[in-house]
């Protein structure tokens, strides 16, 4: 039997090997549950409409996307960074000021394929300075420092005219249009935003599993042993701002596409530390974490408040229940709502091994 | 001060040269091509005013919040719906009695005492681990926010001046000389004076406390070694009820003052939030003076920004973390 078996995998060692490290790589390959949800995702358009699709499932991928960047430097930087949607709101800014907009005297009217990658750097730019800003203190103060520089863009932006428009915001932002597609259609831009989420999820997932992503973990938990080592702290600390504001800055640019304007509303302070919360709900220690959140986030903000009214409750008090599940999430289980799933598993697991070994005895 | 100028030359030149031009811009009367280049002396004069007064309401904010990070690296974010509740309380007992002070004395007690539960019922729960205090407390200034929505609305509310208190007062500043050789003085909203009175008499009060108690001396042991501090035998968790309770009580009190010289709505929290924490970084974390000397600096910034380039008023301040970040990551006046 043995040697059958043996026989059987002879034939192409190589493959096998390609095949077990490409599996080691990512796990997720061999997660049945990963693909059954990648499926659902993949086949969406058919069984939701689009208000699902736009308002449920985009907004929850979109809001997945910044939260994401910001569960990349909490996760495995360590450092909490609450300028995440600061960044992202910069690019769909400059999505708005370099494209097209109903504001003809503010936005300079470049096509799309030159505004993006414009919005891109910029918004790349503009969060590894503001990380170069973060990493000179550590720990607690990031948060200050980064909630200082969100609440001091959310004021700018509310004060100048010339660039950003005031209070009222940039409005009618054009979408991309070619190929015969128009791209803020629901179903395309169901799938447009999918993409970008499923590539911005494998990269992190990557990019964790990298000799990068492996010495940023390294300066996280211990960072002077990193510098004795030769790596250089600060510089892998700002290369992952780098790398997270870009990710930060997709999501951004697909914000603005999905609500077609931007106003100082979207980069408020109140909304910064939602992608907190959302982080933070789902659990910042997977990339699948900030996802999660995202979805139960828009779940209740689209809903509660007809459950509200429907349990004779003032549907006003949305934030309030926000803010209690945050708390009770901060309070009992550190990370999040994965966290508590895994605890529970591990509870069920080990009692039914329990029961189990009681029955042999 | 004489060492700082032995250490750094070149800096103490660079702020004496400052405050010289500040004093002179102040004290003397414009001539005419300044008054071309950059306006009225009035306006000037009164901006420089705005900004000192708005520093020493910062200073009051910002204190408390600095006093409780010293002592309990507690990174407090609810500190701005502290602000906001006492400004609320403030408003609701003067209107109802009609006294300024009494609303003064309510605010801070109430707002201590919501201090002094937050410290018992949460920060105790959780002593040294500072990320999920901090989470916890964006958590609960969502929880205020709404709260505070709810029973007082949108509206903005504005704390009655007391009326020995309004109008204006003429100070010993020229503004100008008019044609005819007469003088013209500036004039000044006293209530502002009263209250930058008062916040300077509170800090003074506080660094005294600081300085010449023994609980001052037992909070200062405790900013540089809680733990030898409680090895010694202090009851430290009292120390830190009664310095959170100052701290917030503290936030309370500016928020009756913020509401007398302002107006009180939702998103003052943020704002104030934001205020302290700009005041803190610059002036340096968990110290009184630092705060005191960040709160003047962001006060001038922003009221002289606001005048003269008013668009990008709040890069200035911004400009301003950025730099002291760059320099001197510590903060002005931190020790480390």
């Amino acid at each position: 039997m043995s040697l059958l078996q043996s026989t059987q995998f002879r034939p192409d060692p190589s493959a096998n090997a390609t095949r077990r490290a490409l599996l080691r790589a990512w796990p997720e390959l061999q997660n049945p549950a990963a693909w059954l949800v990648a499926l659902i995702l993949v086949i969406m358009p058919l069984i939701a409409n689009g208000f699902f699709l736009i308002e449920i499932f985009a907004t929850t991928l979109i809001l997945g996307v910044i939260a994401l960047s910001l569960m990349f430097l909490a996760g495995y930087g360590g450092m909490v960074s609450l300028m995440q949607l600061t960044i992202a709101g910069f690019a769909g800014y400059m999505v708005a000021v370099f494209g097209m907009s109903g504001n003809a005297n503010i936005s300079l009217g470049w096509p799309w394929w030159l505004a993006t990658p414009m919005a891109l750097a910029l918004a790349t730019l503009f969060g590894t300075l503001g990380g170069a800003l973060a990493v000179r203190t550590e720990g607690i103060y990031t948060i200050m420092i980064t909630l200082a520089i969100g609440a001091a863009f959310y004021y700018f932006t509310n004060q100048n005219w010339a660039i950003f428009n005031g209070h009222t915001g940039i409005n009618t932002v054009a979408t991309p249009h070619f190929w015969g597609v128009d791209w803020r259609s629901d179903i395309a831009f169901y799938y447009v935003t999918l993409g970008v989420a499923a590539i911005c999820y494998f990269a992190v997932q990557y990019v964790s599993r990298a000799p990068f992503g492996l010495a940023l973990q390294g300066v996280r938990d211990n960072p002077r042993r990193m510098a004795a080592l030769g790596f250089n702290p600060n510089a892998h600390r700002i290369a992952a701002y780098a790398f997270a504001a870009f990710i930060a800055a997709l999501g951004g640019v697909l914000q603005v596409w999905n609500y077609r304007q931007i106003s100082p509303g979207s980069v408020s302070v109140g909304a910064c530390i939602d992608v907190l919360i959302i982080a933070v709900v789902g659990g910042i220690t997977r990339p699948i974490g900030p996802f999660i959140g995202a979805l139960i986030f828009v779940l209740l903000r689209t809903f509660a408040l007809d459950v509200l009214i429907k349990l004779g409750l003032d549907g006003n008090r949305f934030r309030l229940l926000i803010g209690l599940g945050f708390l009770a999430i901060v309070f009992w289980s550190s990370d999040g709502v994965i966290g508590l799933w895994e605890r529970w598993r591990r509870r069920s697991a080990s009692s039914t091994q329990r029961s189990g070994g009681g029955r042999h005895g | 001060m004489a060492r700082f100028i032995e250490r750094h030359p070149a800096w103490a030149l660079i702020v004496i040269i400052a405050v010289a031009v500040l004093a002179w811009l102040v004290f003397a009367i414009w001539p005419p091509g300044l008054e071309a280049a950059i306006g009225r002396k009035r306006v000037f004069l009164n901006a420089v005013l705005n900004g000192i007064t708005l520093g020493g309401l910062y200073f009051l904010v910002a204190s408390g919040f600095t006093l409780i990070f010293g002592l309990m690296r507690n990174v407090n974010l609810a500190h701005g719906s502290l602000y906001l509740f006492g400004g609320y309380i403030g408003y609701a007992i003067s209107t109802w009695t009609g006294s300024w002070i009494l609303s003064f004395i309510v605010a801070f007690v109430a707002v201590a005492l919501v201090g002094v539960i937050l410290q018992l019922a949460v920060f105790r729960r959780m002593e040294g681990q500072d990320l999920r205090q901090t989470m916890v407390t964006i958590g609960l200034s969502i929880v205020f926010a709404d709260l505070m929505l709810w029973v007082f609305g949108g509206d903005f509310y504005q704390v009655q001046t007391p009326s020995w208190l309004i109008g204006p007062v003429q100070l010993p500043l020229l503004t100008a000389i008019k044609s005819s050789g007469e003088p013209v003085y500036l004039q000044y909203p006293l209530v502002r004076l009263v209250i930058f009175a008062a916040s300077v008499v509170i800090g003074i009060a506080m660094w005294l406390a600081l300085n010449r108690t023994r609980i001052g001396m037992i909070v200062r042991a405790g900013v540089d070694d809680r733990d030898i501090l409680a090895a010694t035998g202090v009851r430290i968790q009292l120390v830190f009820v009664l310095v959170f309770a100052l701290g917030a009580g503290l936030a309370g009190i500016a928020g009756v003052v913020g509401g007398t010289f302002q107006s009180l709505s939702p998103g003052e929290d943020t704002r104030f939030l934001l205020a302290s924490l700009v005041v803190v970084i610059v002036g340096g974390m968990g110290s009184i003076p630092g705060a005191a000397l960040g709160a003047v600096i962001i006060g001038l910034a922003e009221q002289l920004g606001s005048v003269y380039i008013p668009t990008y008023a709040i890069v200035v301040t911004f400009l301003i973390m950025v730099l002291v970040l760059a320099l001197r990551p510590q903060g002005l006046l931190a020790r480390r």
